[in-house]
């Protein structure tokens, strides 16, 4: 258990010049590809980390005036890519749940915004993650992960069935690839700056 | 049903943070980076040891975390405690992004995209 790690063996430190960090959030429903873009775009192994969360569970148990608690384990995967020599960006697959927990908070703090994965196949298992980012006030823009089969729809038709309001940029890409990924995300960003959509931080 | 017994997952984080519930200092997130700074180890218990052990070079505390196989809460605590004793250094504040942050990562992906 307490084995000494040689992460120089297997895992890559950050270069000594690096000083900042950026954090953006992969999300989406079950299945959207968030974990395939995280790999995709990191330049390490995607990592995967646990926490354990206990929460007051709502149902039989209150009418006895006894409330349940459920413990849960939200995992989430996250990657890496150095952007400069100052700069390394982090992303973090995040999964649609757990919301009110302090973990969420930890996983929300100081992060950019978040890109939503969606499958045309499944548009609607995006509503409940939609909400979660609309509720708490995190930018958020939309990527079409274009499927193998998936049905191809207008952008338009896709932004209707999403009940996305016109300003949040709505892309495409193949979660699978790198290149398509990276333009994904720029797309995210730049709709970021454009919009100067950094005042939830402040 | 759940006994009165303790949770021992509970128990455990308790030990390996000391005792502390929260991070002791605020600002800090998951992605900030931390290093191990040049001092004597001694006198840190086990959780703090393999903690710089790891520190090598700079890692954000979410990294520590997985590769420690921690949750990530108590990583975010046990690192704040080797920054408080000068055993880790953070190369910036952390602090929230701001636009500058945006037009870096911007100008990153622009380089990546077009290589």
């Amino acid at each position: 258990m307490d084995s000494v790690l040689s992460p120089s063996d297997e895992h890559l430190y950050l270069p000594a010049t690096v000083t900042r960090s950026a954090k953006i959030l992969i999300a989406g429903h079950f299945g959207a590809g968030k974990t395939t873009l995280v790999g995709s775009v990191s330049e390490i192994k995607p990592l995967r980390t646990e926490e354990l969360i206990t929460e007051a569970s709502t149902g039989i148990d209150d009418l006895a005036g006894l409330p349940g608690k459920t413990e849960t384990t939200v995992a989430f995967d996250f990657g890496r890519r150095t952007l400069s020599p100052q700069l390394a960006l982090y992303l973090f697959g995040t999964p649609g749940q757990n919301r009110f927990t302090p973990f969420w908070e930890h996983l929300f703090h100081g992060a950019l915004g978040a890109l939503i994965l969606v499958d045309t196949r499944r548009l609607q298992d995006s509503d409940p993650v939609l909400g979660l980012f609309e509720e708490r006030g995190l930018p958020f823009g939309v990527a079409v992960n274009e499927f193998e089969g998936a049905p191809r729809y207008a952008r338009d038709e896709i932004r209707q069935a999403l009940a996305l309001d016109d300003d949040v940029v709505l892309t495409s890409c193949d979660a699978r690839n790198e290149v398509s990924s990276i333009h994904a995300l720029i797309a995210f960003i730049e709709y970021l700056h454009r919009s100067r959509r950094l005042e939830h931080l402040s | 049903m759940r006994g009165p017994r303790r949770d021992p997952d509970m128990v455990r984080a308790y030990v390996r943070t000391r005792g502390h519930s929260s991070p002791s200092r605020d600002g800090l997130t998951l992605t900030t980076l931390v290093r191990a700074a040049d001092r004597p180890l001694h006198g840190l218990d086990v959780e703090a040891l393999r903690v710089m052990r790891i520190c090598r070079g700079p890692l954000s505390i979410a990294e520590i975390a997985s590769l420690l196989d921690l949750p990530p809460t108590v990583a975010l605590i046990v690192v704040s405690g080797l920054l408080d004793t000068g055993h880790l250094d953070s190369p910036a504040p952390a602090g929230q992004p701001d636009i500058s942050v945006l037009e870096e990562v911007l100008n990153g992906l622009r380089a990546l995209a077009v290589r």
